[in-house]
């Protein structure tokens, strides 16, 4: 059986101690090669689990295993330190840096873990030719239309073979057209180059790209 | 390890070349203006340290060509002592060389200025100065005749004067010719000076007999200190045994409360430089905390993104420190070609100064400049770092809250501290705590603006207008960018304010001196620092008796060298008795005291107050014709005239104790009617050598000053408008910042119905209430600012006080400009941002 790329064990999370827990006691295992989607409602918590799981937030309880390295037990630097080689993201908002090109958007994460030409160059090229958007790698990443864009981020998210993909809504900004190319492009890429994937999503035809589905509620995590 | 490091290093810098550039493509005039900011500071501060450093190795060296390779100065009043005195230590086993001088600033005809005129014995002087006999060579029986002189290179081009030429010096009411014997090199005397052979100097300026210096060397191992004790117990009466440095440093020392000031005043636009890095880099964090947030996403720990954008901060500084520094020294070369080097202070003249390369320093300056930079740029930088990246992908404005507690503590703190520091005396004559104090207010007053801004945005009520709640809302929301434009305001402001209340101070104090001390018709003097030219009884006779005159009073005014490290004080003979004397003088305190048998009262200045630590009631021995004559001090008056110090006492106590009846100043009263152009040239013409005589109307003498003062003072006005071009510019970027950010929230305004105007006004409100709460703000802080320089820093620099001041419709007016012109930067931002197509600017990233 494959190894487990992502476990949580027992987590929990509320934001203040005179409000209900967003979610208590989560459990969850995330296999080599398997791509998730969590669904829920506005509101329930998607965004803070995922925010939880890429450490870029401290649960009240429990804990965040990646690659059998607790998150939880880490320094800031630590931790940051791991997400630059093992995590890449998906956002809903994009978030590319609208001043680089599309190239140097993509290499971010090469950049950060020092990878130099001609090494840089070749991987870069590759992962925009994966996601078909090797034609626009000089633009400006503002000069872009939102499905483009979101390529560009899913290219970065990739470019590093990270062990975990998180896609928070990554279609969200989206025409039904262009989100549906994006969902497939994501899937393939996620088979392709990392170790397992989480997409968080509140659409059921988003969620059916997914190897498996979960809902997150007021109950917890379950099917 | 060494790996990590090496791998570490690459991506840091990767990251910090790709921020940099990217900041300079998309801010290029932003950062152009920060790099200027830079740039101004560092040269005004190397411009002033490179003519002060070039203007004082010039003058040192001239100072140290005056007294040659003596040992030790024996210096006596201007009107000297027995030349007895250098026969009996010439004759000590303990002197092997001896020279005698004649040491006098002789009135020139024609001329307000004097020349410094040294009459040497050549045999003995050029043991001291073996280049001296070697410029005047073959000339030397020729120097014997009374009638001739040498003249400095210096001197023979200011006089436009060469070999066989004629300078036309004053000697009592009459002009005297000697005739020019040749000019000397450069090296030998770098400043203008003439020389003459003693006898012929003695004979020439009515001082025959006399000297007033006598330069020493030692035989070998012979303990110059403890000669120099012995000597100052048996020396007469007024005159002193002096190291030759002490005779260096003398001048050097008046002048470095002001050259002191000077350098602060650099510093001030560096700092100021510096703040608006701050504000730059924090504008920018704030603009760019997306893209920031989303690599510390993607792994950037915190410290490579703190030295990055602390690596951004250090790259203004580099550039603007690289263009500063050469830019100084332009300056520098400029000053000293086309002035003097004294910087207007007018007590180190070093005319022929140029400049000294002076690499070591210029890389000081250089560091310094990239270092303020980098301390500007290191407060955002950590805040960046420490901002959670998940809150801001999300969007808002970082957690303030905890900032604004911790910094408020500090500010007060600081507050505390600045303000207890005011109470401290001077440091070797310099107001090191004032500057520290000055300093700490600020600071902490800039560290209590987040909390301050808090509150008070807190408290604002809702006034059920849109477009002024909309406004209230948005600095509330934003209250990190409403702190930086607060702050950049309230610095530049602040300043401006406290620099723009001393000078008001000051002008006035000064206006009300000239106006207490100018009080007759017509003022009436010999060319100032003379040594030779004086108005004799029948002179003054003549004078009183020109028509038209109804009334004169003659004073004389002479140097007394009280303490030998420091300056000349100047003695002031006037008025015909001791009431009359006090009533004419702007004096500060005042007490009858019970005057001793057979002691005279005197007025000193403030500085001597200061300087000397003489009080009301204390004994003054004044060395007064070869005795010590006992005064007791009975008021202390304004005198903003002589740094060093003056005493004034009245005319009769004089005469009573030198015998001497001349003068060389006087105020003339005229009869109703008069015309004072007529009196004057009945004046000029009565007196033998009129056209050295200064003869002025009060009116004129005051208006004069005043403008004199006014161009004292032109480096500070230059650095108030700095200080408000630069807050203007702070307000103007986070402006700028703000509508760009903000574009996507005025599309949305646009699009549920807002007018276009109404989001101007709405932007218009925001930068009028910022820019009104930062002026009041500004004008408290620069009140107390203020206080410190008028009643510390100005004190303990110059030894004199100022009347406090306000100068109500000047600030009114600067701060409606201000407000003013940061509601139009506000508006004009908004338009330029208003222009965007309302549906894209919708979207999140552009």
């Amino acid at each position: 059986m494959p190894e487990a790329v992502l476990r949580l064990d027992n987590l929990s999370k509320r934001f203040s101690p005179d409000r209900p827990a967003l979610f208590e006691g989560l459990d969850l295992e995330l296999r080599q090669g398997e791509y998730l989607a969590v669904m829920g409602e506005s509101g329930v918590g998607k965004s803070t689990l995922l925010n939880l799981l890429a450490g870029l937030d401290k649960p009240d309880a429990g804990r965040v295993l990646l690659d059998g390295i607790d998150l939880t037990a880490l320094n800031d630097d630590a931790i940051t330190l791991l997400r630059r080689r093992a995590i890449g993201f998906v956002f809903q908002a994009f978030h590319v840096l609208p001043y680089l090109s599309v190239a140097q958007n993509v290499a971010l994460p090469l950049d950060l873990l020092a990878v130099i030409e001609p090494e840089r160059g070749q991987r870069t090229r590759e992962m925009l030719a994966a996601v078909g958007i090797l034609p626009l790698a000089n633009r400006r990443a503002r000069d872009l239309s939102g499905g483009e864009v979101q390529r560009v981020a899913i290219a970065r998210a990739l470019i590093h073979r990270p062990r975990l993909v998180l896609a928070d809504e990554p279609t969200g900004n989206l025409d039904p057209r262009s989100a549906a190319q994006t969902l497939a492009l994501l899937r393939t890429q996620v088979k392709a180059n990392a170790g397992a994937g989480i997409l968080i999503t509140h659409s059921k035809t988003a969620a059916d790209t997914a190897d498996r589905i979960l809902v997150l509620d007021a109950g917890g995590l379950h099917p | 390890m060494t790996r990590k490091f090496t791998s570490g290093a690459r991506a840091a810098f990767s990251i910090w070349r790709i921020l940099l550039l990217a900041q300079l493509r998309e801010q290029p005039g932003r950062l152009c203006i920060t790099v200027l900011a830079i740039a101004l500071g560092v040269a005004l501060g190397a411009a002033v340290f490179l003519v002060n450093t070039s203007a004082l190795n010039e003058f040192g060296l001239a100072t140290k060509r005056l007294v040659g390779e003596s040992d030790i100065v024996i210096r006596g009043p201007r009107d000297g002592f027995a030349e007895q005195l250098f026969v009996k230590l010439a004759e000590d086993p303990r002197i092997s060389a001896a020279s005698p001088v004649l040491e006098l600033d002789v009135a020139l005809a024609g001329r307000s200025n004097t020349l410094k005129v040294l009459g040497l014995d050549l045999f003995r002087a050029a043991a001291l100065q073996p280049a001296l006999a070697g410029d005047i060579g073959e000339n030397l029986f020729q120097l014997f005749k009374p009638d001739s002189i040498y003249l400095s290179s210096s001197a023979a081009r200011e006089f436009n004067l060469k070999r066989g030429d004629f300078l036309q010096v004053i000697v009592g009411n009459s002009p005297k010719a000697l005739r020019v014997l040749g000019v000397l090199s450069q090296t030998t005397y770098p400043q203008a000076l003439g020389v003459m052979d003693i006898a012929a100097a003695q004979w020439t300026f009515n001082a025959v007999g006399r000297l007033n210096r006598i330069d020493l060397r030692l035989a070998p191992g012979t303990d110059v200190d403890a000669l120099r004790r012995d000597f100052g117990k048996s020396l007469p009466v007024g005159v002193l045994a002096i190291a030759p440095q002490v005779e260096r440093d003398r001048a050097v020392s008046v002048t470095l409360a002001y050259r002191v000031n000077l350098n602060m005043l650099a510093l001030v636009a560096l700092f100021t430089g510096a703040f608006l890095v701050f504000s730059t880099q924090s504008l920018s964090v704030l603009r760019r905390r997306h893209s920031l947030a989303l690599l510390r996403a993607l792994g950037m720990t915190r410290g490579e993104l703190r030295r990055a954008l602390l690596g951004e901060g250090l790259g203004l500084g580099v550039a603007g420190s690289l263009i500063g520094v050469i830019l100084g020294a332009v300056i520098a070369a400029a000053v000293l070609r086309f002035l003097t080097g004294d910087l207007g202070n007018g007590q180190l003249r070093a005319a022929g100064a140029s400049l000294r390369a002076a690499p070591l320093s210029m890389i000081a300056f250089f560091v310094v400049g990239t270092l303020v930079a980098g301390i500007g740029a290191w407060a955002p930088a950590r805040v960046a770092a420490q901002q959670p990246p998940a809150r801001a992908l999300k969007g808002g404005d970082g957690d303030y809250g905890e900032v604004a507690r911790l910094s408020w503590q500090l500010g007060v703190v600081l507050l505390m501290i600045g303000a207890a520091l005011a109470w401290l005396p001077p440091v070797h004559g310099l107001p090191l705590f004032g500057y520290a104090a000055i300093a700490t207010l600020l600071f902490g007053a800039v560290l209590l603006v987040p909390a301050v801004t808090m509150k008070v945005l807190d408290l604002a009520p809702r006034t059920q207008r849109t477009v002024v709640d909309t406004a209230v809302a948005q600095l509330r929301e934003n209250v990190g960018l409403s702190a930086l434009s607060l702050a950049s305001i309230i610095v530049s402001f602040s300043l401006m304010v406290a620099m723009a209340i001393m000078v008001y101070s000051f002008r006035l104090s000064f206006d009300e001196w000239l106006g207490k001390l100018l009080p007759a018709d017509l003022q009436l003097r010999e060319p100032f620092g003379n040594d030779t030219a004086f108005w004799s009884i029948n002179d003054q006779a003549n004078i009183e008796a020109v028509p038209g005159v109804s009334r004169v009073e003659f004073r004389r005014t002479r140097q007394l060298l009280l303490d030998p490290a420091r300056a000349p004080v100047t003695l002031i003979a006037r008025g015909a008795n001791e009431a009359e004397t006090a009533a004419e003088l702007p004096l500060l305190q005042s007490a009858p005291p019970p005057l001793a048998a057979n002691s005279g009262s005197a007025w000193i200045s403030e500085a001597l107050q200061d300087l000397y630590g003489y009080r009301i009631g204390d004994r003054l021995a004044l060395p007064l014709a070869g005795r010590m004559q006992p005064f007791t001090i009975a008021g202390v008056w304004r005198d903003y005239a002589r740094l060093s110090g003056s005493v004034v006492i009245a005319r009769s106590a004089y005469v009573a104790a030198t015998g001497d009846q001349s003068a060389n100043e006087g105020s003339i009263w005229l009869n109703t009617g008069v015309g004072a152009g007529d009196v004057e040239k009945a004046l000029r013409a009565r007196l033998g050598h009129a056209d050295a005589l200064e003869i002025t109307t009060s009116s004129a003498l005051h208006e004069r000053s005043l403008q004199i003062f006014d161009r004292a003072f032109t480096v500070t006005y230059a650095l108030e408008a700095i200080a408000v071009i630069i807050g203007l510019t702070g307000v103007s970027f986070a402006a700028g910042s703000t509508a760009l950010a903000r574009r996507a929230e005025f599309g949305m305004l646009r699009h549920i119905g807002m007018l276009r105007r109404q989001v101007i006004g709405m932007l218009a409100c925001e930068g009028i209430l910022t820019s009104a709460f930062g002026v009041l703000y500004g004008l408290g802080l620069g009140v107390a600012l203020s206080l410190v320089l008028v009643y510390v820093i100005n004190r303990q620099s110059f030894n004199w006080s100022i009347d406090f001041a306000m100068p109500a419709w000047q600030l009114a007016f600067l701060s409606i400009a201000l407000i003013g012109a940061a509601a139009v930067t506000a508006i004009w931002s908004g338009r330029a941002a208003l222009s965007q197509d309302a549906v894209r600017a919708v979207r999140e990233d552009w």
